[in-house]
């Protein structure tokens, strides 16, 4: 494993020069919280921020994204005959994402790059980006990353693995993408590699210990997804939600979209937005009937979904990471730990 | 990989009203393109998303067989934004089709079955193109008995009606046309709810009989029991499921019934299979 050494006075020269190849995303502050945007000319990120409300998500996939354009003028030739809309493919990089926002985009994929479609907005936008994490010194309280398969400190998902030393940045360098980038902001100083791996660890197990927040899911799996459904402790769980989705919108695994048209003058557009499994809209059928028409069934939806269909559908664990975002912003007190706890030791009442 | 997304651009080719109260029509589209219709290669129980531009796309079951050749026709009950808006087009228009999509009936497992197609109102396009597909002479010989319950409100309500009555005269199929009611006294075929006429004149179950249903929830729950008293098995009892769809390829996450989803992993399945999943649909 190959490491470098960034001496933080270097940091904003090197990050200038990644500009001419990359195009920039990083947190950066706003209002009370950070956010994860696209870095304009002499932004540079915030890399010591602690909090960020929103996971990178949308780097890869935006809130709203052009898909399709029609021109609806009937003097063209090529009226009512949609087009790919034009999509920027080049080179990004996100600078100081979490690992487990790195890792989400792991569980995301396996939605968007299937064997039969590929969904060309999502994977060509994650193919094209660089991932630079940040591991995470002091995980804040709401973190229980390191019980859903990520970590302070977890690598997947990631090109580059840096660690905070207050005057310089130790860099793990994991894919030859994250080489390059490196490359490109000539950060060059090799770092020994043992001595390197041994402070990452320390750095790692300091973080570990910080999480004091856990949950269990090894009994999930052999669970009856059906005896799950209908267990009696959903009404009990939903009975304070107000269907917000601000839990959905929050989650780096979260990644339900609606495709709407929209039209102006005589050329029209087909876009999707993130969509909410809290909506009622969601499952609405034109007819009017829906099966998901109570809040009990969207909750349910929601956790079954992480929990449970995730884990049966693909194997590769529950599709949280444990960002905890969900359960600091809800703004009435839901909490996916409470839920997987309930969840993970149900047992059907004969 | 293509996009999937992207529609296959379509004309217009015939807008035929298909009941009476005009609240179905049924829409023949020809591919502007060669190529695309054999890229649109699909099979009797698929769907695909007819796309307009502007306005939005909806999830319809294709009506066409795939033993008919040079178009694909969807048969549309007028509802919402876009359906209502495509009643209102005209021949010639401009639009677009995204498929095939989703599974179709079990074609293999089918072979040298008795087959029994039970539909209802108007959820009998996709049964339309099954007929036609299995009483295709290069098709016929591979399924025994094939027997059909379909019924309406009215006769005026049934759909594809000149093929219905054709099809009563052949011999290698069984026709049992019915309607909830009438009061045409030339009326020559049954009279009474689905339900009934199927536990009257179904065939009983035995290995090798399927049953394909097809119809609004409140035909499906009440012709189970029926089927169920013929003696059908659940795995001989399938069924097309509809929930709201969007993406059609199984991405954008609302039309799930548990692990699975309909767009992809259905619309069609045993009832077994959905004896194991959440009943959200």
């Amino acid at each position: 494993m190959k490491f470098i050494s960034i001496d933080k006075k270097d940091w904003a020269k090197g990050i200038e020069a990644s500009r001419k190849t990359y195009t920039l995303f990083g947190p950066v502050k706003d209002k009370n919280s950070f956010l994860i945007k696209k870095l304009e000319n002499d932004i540079l990120p915030e890399m010591d921020y602690n909090d960020c409300v929103m996971s990178a998500k949308s780097v890869i996939f935006p809130q709203t994204e052009k898909m399709l354009v029609t021109s609806l003028d009937e003097s063209q030739e090529d009226h009512h005959i949609m087009k790919k809309s034009e999509t920027d493919t080049s080179p990004r990089a996100v600078l100081g994402i979490r690992p487990y926002d790195a890792k989400a985009m792991e569980l995301v994929k396996l939605n968007f790059d299937t064997e039969d479609y590929r969904d060309p907005y999502w994977c060509d936008a994650y193919e094209a980006t660089t991932f630079v994490g940040l591991g995470i010194n002091k995980p804040g309280p709401f973190d229980f990353s390191t019980s859903t398969g990520s970590g302070p400190f977890e690598e997947a998902g990631l090109d580059v693995l840096l660690a905070d030393f207050d005057d310089k940045y130790l860099a793990k360098i994991l894919t030859d993408k994250g080489e390059a980038f490196m490359d490109t902001c000539g950060f060059k100083t090799s770092a020994d590699e043992t001595e390197s791996g041994v402070l990452f660890d320390v750095l790692k197990k300091e973080a570990e210990k910080n999480i004091a927040s856990h949950i269990d899911t090894d009994k999930l799996k052999e669970k009856i997804l059906l005896e799950l459904h209908e267990a009696p402790f959903w009404d009990d769980f939903a009975f304070s939600c107000i269907n917000c989705g601000t839990c959905t919108y929050v989650c780096p695994t979260c990644w339900c979209f609606d495709i709407q048209d929209e039209t102006k003058h005589k050329s029209s557009i087909r876009i999707r937005n993130w969509d909410t499994c809290m909506s009622s809209l969601f499952t609405r059928h034109a007819t009017g009937h829906n099966p998901r028409s109570t809040k009990t069934q969207r909750v349910r939806q929601r956790f079954m979904h992480k929990l449970k269909y995730f884990l049966d559908k693909y194997d590769q664990g529950i599709m949280c990471v444990g960002c905890g975002r969900c359960v600091k912003s809800c703004p009435v007190n839901i909490d996916i730990r409470e839920v997987c706890k309930m969840m993970n030791s149900y047992e059907k009442q004969n | 990989m293509e996009n999937p997304y992207m529609p296959y651009p379509v004309r217009i080719d015939d807008i035929e009203i298909a009941t009476e109260d005009k609240s179905l029509k049924t829409f023949k589209f020809i591919f502007l393109n060669k190529g695309d219709e054999e890229k649109f290669a699909y099979q009797a129980g698929q769907f695909a998303e007819l796309s307009i531009p502007g306005v939005g796309e909806i999830p319809i079951g294709i009506a066409s067989s795939p033993v008919e050749k040079g178009f694909v026709k969807f048969t549309v009950f007028r509802t919402g934004v876009v359906t209502a808006y495509l009643h209102n087009m005209k021949v010639g228009d401009i639009m677009g089709i995204r498929g095939p999509l989703g599974n179709w009936y079990p074609w293999d497992k089918l072979e040298n079955k008795n087959v029994v197609i039970i539909g209802g109102g108007f959820a009998f396009t996709t049964l339309r193109s099954s007929i036609i597909y299995m009483l295709d002479p290069a098709n016929r010989n591979k399924f025994k008995n094939i027997d059909v319950v379909y019924g309406a409100r009215s006769p005026g309500m049934l759909l594809y009606r000149e093929e219905l009555f054709e099809w009563e005269k052949r011999d290698d199929i069984n026709m049992h046309i019915t309607v909830d009611g009438t009061d045409d006294p030339n009326w020559k075929y049954h009279t009474g709810f689905v339900p009934t006429i199927v536990e009257q004149n179904a065939p009983k179950a035995d290995e090798d009989t399927y049953a394909i249903i097809c119809g609004p929830p409140i035909m499906i729950k009440f012709t189970q029991p029926s089927l169920t008293q013929l003696g059908y098995k659940e795995h001989q009892i399938i069924m097309s499921l509809e929930n709201r769809m969007k993406c059609g390829i199984g991405m954008c996450g609302r039309c799930n019934i548990g692990k699975e989803l309909v767009c992809k992993d259905g619309p069609v399945f045993t009832l077994e299979q959905i004896n194991q999943t959440p009943k959200e649909y």
